[in-house]
């Protein structure tokens, strides 16, 4: 016996069983904007000078700058020390919650599958990082070849005759190939009166509003009462106007269009291109192909089905895949292999030019490229075939929740997602799916609705991936489920959250005023706090 | 034979054939094989993909792409002086401390109210590049410096109607490529001569071609060619005269001694802020920022996403969310102004951890030193026989024209003798600016020495005697 401790011995207790939901709190250090933190002096790295010779040599040419480009006064930023820096960014760092850290299946259609961090570790090796892209061929043979090698990989998933890595992530891709679409119409001399573009609602925005960009007319097809696009609405939408349709398959319901090709067959019968939008890939990785449906272009997005990590919105990477009519349309350079040597080809005199600076997004094309070669045929195979194992046995857990459903294919199964909808939760109780969002982060867990319009009304849209395990798919059910019973039983406690959040309700109006949103500091300060 | 065991994929936890079969019992299939009942068996794949055998164990997973990796040499092992639009500028530690922590690197599109972090570093970007830029909007970064002045260009057209845009004809190729491309359906870009001397913008045929369809007069500065443009105040009211925006692609990494575009007249400031603490990336280290100033007209033109700051139901607390959101085509598709989706989010939070270690003084020095080393750099090459360093009578930020017509070699021959010393000379420009014959494009940042630079010019020297 201890000294000190005197009569009945209290038994070892064990600690108590975890409840079901965890008791989660967002971590909040009510951190200031980083411009009241700073204190007049402080360093938080010295730049280097340039040696005294270098000075005798030139004077301070800054200085001598014509009166009109000199800056008269150093900018306003912030002065910290590197430790207050670091800091105030790690703590906001803690305030966010990425796939490291939540079950990340509440951003459907993002696929928000882990991002290994052995491809991280590779991506910032000097001998990538450290490239510049105008260095000699001679010198980048190892990250060329990495790309010779995605493209190859790329070209067997998606059946396609060339693949072209440079978009900087999936807008970017549809953008890419609505370009190449124009300039095989334009080659072909129908590009005047080809005009139209034709997608659906179900298909990522970004299709429409990079047609609208490209300068087309946008034509979006509503679907059936099932859920499928509707063939009958896409034949008396095509005519010789038709230059291409946008779709994606499946859409971002996760049902897959089963008469997909004859929408490609009514489409090329009007003259037009299909462009496959592969954001949702990830269920059907060897399965079934682009090329194999007939389309002629298709793009993926490496980010999400390639797992290269979302980064907070970018850098992501796209793939856009091309039948041989389209091949000289790409966008330049490609890369290639004389048999000895990879090198770039410019000399592409049809090609639509450049779509951003370099080749690509290159760090997420090697991990992108690591991540296949680290699972390979069969390992493709198995995520796919998880992805919807995962997604068709959440979809049974979901729908055993009061209140929410699961609109359209009734009976059918699945693909990788699926966008729900709480309608019935929302008529019963008055609780909307923005704030089940709300209070879901008050369990640690991020939540999605839908894109704009709400088609699928009151929706959410869960996509589970490879990734999550049985326990974390049942996990975040139980959080749903809690949440469902809570808005039936104290809708109040819905109606306020987040409570466990880092911040709580915001003021969304001002955000849409002139007059009072502030998207700086000192746009804030001039306006709000009305202090310059 | 052995018999291959099922693999249990270390990324794919149901891939154990227990949970596997469970779970296929909970939705009630034989197989995975009922799950896509769905999809035809005319565009079924009956093969297996035929792929490279993979690496299952981490281990020869990392041993094979080091073994490609190893294939590379880098601007660590060599010398380099390139350029052109994405630059080897020192990259503090801190910013990739903090752009490799989980929470920043795999969040994606969250809620402010989980994702708290993203909107608040995000909006510290833009209030730091504000600062930068003496301006009260800027946007959360589009992919690169190149769509970032095609959507400056297209806002431009929308704010005014009009369908013309004058570039200088100093613009580089590439950028022109990818601005062309994509702005075509709304505006016409036409090209603006520069004085072969001074490298500046011809302002007589900037008057010829102006009229009243000119939506926007676009100046770099500093230019492609390295020159800063010292007309830009003209310039600036030459278009305001004629009823165009005065469009201004900067270097943010010049901003601490260069005046922003706004004190010269700029309406719309954009460029690349690869300079700001993201290291090149064999060219994935870019990320495009647009700046205006806060007047609606401008700001609903915008197509990113704009962070603001508002209040909360606490009392000092900072809530953040998204500004005028119906603009965007996540809220409206085609009606939208261009698109917005996934672009480079991550580069600027890692912008703002740059300028917000640099501070206000950094940022003085950095670009001081860099015109210090630019100007040492030109002179020292000037003083080289028969090489000359054109426009250097115009000041410079960074980089600069080195012509080399009057040696003997083509700049490929001068590249190669230089590659062969371990030095990456500047870029050819030969091919994307004829006229200018055999010139290179050096670029010269804080993190070259006066050693480096003297073992430039000796080795130059050399490769021309």
């Amino acid at each position: 016996m201890k000294p000190g401790v005197t009569g009945k011995q209290r038994p070892p207790r064990p600690v108590a069983k975890k409840p079901t939901l965890r008791r989660f709190h967002q971590a909040r250090w009510d951190e200031p904007v980083i411009f009241e933190l700073s204190v007049a002096g402080q360093r938080g790295v010295l730049p280097p000078e340039p040696e005294s010779a270098i000075i005798e040599a030139v004077g301070d040419p800054a200085g001598d700058l014509p009166e009109g480009l000199r800056r008269k006064s150093a900018p306003a930023l912030p002065e910290l020390s590197q430790l207050h820096v670091l800091r105030h960014y790690a703590r906001m760092s803690q305030e966010n919650l990425g796939v490291d850290l939540n079950i990340d299946i509440g951003q459907g259609t993002c696929t928000m599958k882990y991002s290994p961090k052995v491809n991280d570790q590779l991506a910032r090796s000097p001998k990538l990082s450290e490239l510049h892209p105008l260095q000699p061929v001679s010198s980048v043979q190892g990250i060329l070849e990495v790309m010779c090698r995605l493209e190859g990989i790329l070209k067997e998933i998606s059946g396609m005759e060339r693949v072209t890595l440079q978009p900087g992530a999936g807008s970017s891709a549809i953008y890419c190939n609505i370009s190449m679409i124009r300039a095989y119409h334009e080659a072909h001399g129908d590009g005047q009166y080809r005009d139209e573009v034709i997608t659906t609602i179900f298909s990522h925005p970004s299709n429409a509003a990079a047609a609208k960009v490209a300068g087309y007319k946008v034509i979006t097809l509503y679907p059936n009462a099932d859920g499928y696009p509707d063939v009958d609405a896409l034949a008396s939408a095509v005519s010789e106007r038709t230059a291409a349709l946008l779709i994606t398959n499946p859409e971002d319901t996760g049902i897959f269009n089963p008469r997909i090709e004859e929408f490609v067959r009514i489409v090329h019968e009007a003259g037009g291109l299909c462009s496959y939008d592969q954001a949702n890939a990830n269920g059907i990785l060897g399965i079934t192909r682009a090329r194999d449906a007939g389309f002629d272009v298709c793009h993926f997005n490496l980010h999400k089905t390639f797992s290269t990590p979302h980064g907070c919105g970018g850098p992501g990477a796209g793939a856009c895949g091309v039948t041989g009519e389209i091949v000289p349309f790409l966008p330049t350079p490609t890369v290639e292999f004389d048999g000895a040597s990879y090198y770039l080809d410019f000399n592409r005199p049809q090609s639509i030019g450049k779509i951003r600076p370099g080749y690509g997004v290159a760090q997420n094309l090697l991990r992108a490229y690591a991540w296949v070669m680290s699972l390979g045929a069969d390992g493709l195979r198995e995520v796919a075939e998880t992805a919807v194992l995962n997604n068709n046995y959440l979809l049974t857990r979901v729908l055993e929740i009061r209140g929410v459903s699961a609109p359209y294919a009734k009976g059918k199964r699945r693909i990788e997602q699926v966008r729900y909808s709480w309608e019935r939760l929302a008529n019963d109780t008055g609780v909307h799916t923005e704030e089940i969002g709300f209070r879901a982060a008050d369990f640690g867990t991020h939540y999605w609705t839908s894109h704009h319009p709400f088609v699928v009304p009151e929706p959410m849209t869960l996509e589970p991936t490879e990734s999550y395990s049985k326990e974390d798919l049942d996990e975040y059910v139980a959080i749903l489920k809690h949440i469902a019973e809570e808005a039936y039983a104290d809708p109040e406690t819905v109606h306020s959250a987040p409570h466990n959040s880092t911040v709580h309700k915001t003021d969304q109006e001002s955000f849409d005023d002139p007059d009072a949103w502030a998207v700086t500091w000192r746009a804030y300060r001039r306006k709000v706090l009305r202090d310059t | 034979m052995i018999p291959k065991k099922p693999v249990v994929y270390p990324y794919i936890p149901n891939s154990n054939p227990i949970v596997k079969r469970e779970m296929l019992n909970a939705v009630g299939a034989k197989s995975v094989d009922e799950l896509y009942a769905e999809i035809p068996e005319s565009i079924r794949l009956k093969r297996k993909l035929d792929l490279p055998e993979p690496f299952l164990s981490e281990a020869s997973l990392v041993r094979h792409v080091e073994s490609l990796l190893a294939k590379n040499q880098s601007t660590r092992e060599n010398l380099s002086f390139l350029g052109a639009g994405c630059a080897q500028h020192y990259v503090p530690a801190v910013c990739d401390e903090i752009n490799s922590r989980g929470e920043f690197l795999t969040a994606y599109a969250g809620e402010p109210y989980e994702d708290h972090g993203r909107f608040q570093s995000l909006f510290e970007y833009e209030s730091m590049m504000a600062e930068m830029l003496n301006m009260d909007v800027v946007n959360v970064p589009v992919y690169d410096g190149g769509q970032a002045t095609s959507t400056a260009l297209r806002m431009a057209g929308r704010i005014t109607g009009r369908k013309l845009a004058l570039l200088p004809a100093t613009t580089a190729p590439d950028k022109l490529s990818q601005i062309r491309d994509y702005v075509r359906p709304d505006v016409h870009v036409e090209l603006v001569a520069f004085d072969p001397a001074t490298g500046l913008m011809d302002l007589d045929a900037l008057g010829r071609q102006i009229n009243v369809q000119t939506a926007a007069v676009f100046i770099e500065n500093p230019s492609y060619l390295g020159f800063l443009e010292t007309q830009a105040s003209e310039i600036g009211t030459v278009a305001h005269e004629h009823g165009s925006l005065f469009v201004v692609g900067v270097d943010p990494i010049s901003l601490g001694v260069i005046s922003p575009p706004v004190e010269y007249g700029g309406d719309i400031a954009c460029g690349d802020i690869q300079s700001l603490g993201i290291h090149m990336n064999y060219g994935g280290g870019h990320a495009g920022f647009i700046a205006t100033r806060d007047e609606e007209a401008f700001v609903a033109q915008f197509p990113s996403r704009l962070f603001g700051v508002a209040t909360t139901s606490v009392e000092g607390e900072y809530g953040f969310g998204d500004v005028a959101y119906e603009r965007t085509s996540f809220a409206v598709r085609e009606e939208g102004k261009e698109w917005v989706g996934t672009a480079a989010a991550l580069w600027g939070i890692t912008a703002g951890v740059y300028l917000a270690l640099m501070g206000p003084q950094g940022m003085v020095e950095i670009g001081r030193g860099i015109m210090q080393r630019t100007r040492y750099a030109m002179q020292r090459l000037a003083g080289l026989p028969d090489v000359r360093v054109p426009f250097a009578n115009t000041p410079h930020f960074k980089e600069f024209v080195v012509d080399f017509n009057r040696t003997s070699k083509t700049v490929t021959e001068i590249n190669r003798a230089l590659h062969e010393r371990g030095i990456f000379g500047g870029s050819d420009l030969s091919r994307e600016f004829p006229a200018l014959g055999q010139c290179g494009l050096y670029c010269v940042t804080e993190t070259h020495t006066q050693a480096d630079i003297g073992r430039l010019v000796s080795a130059i020297q050399e490769v021309l005697a």
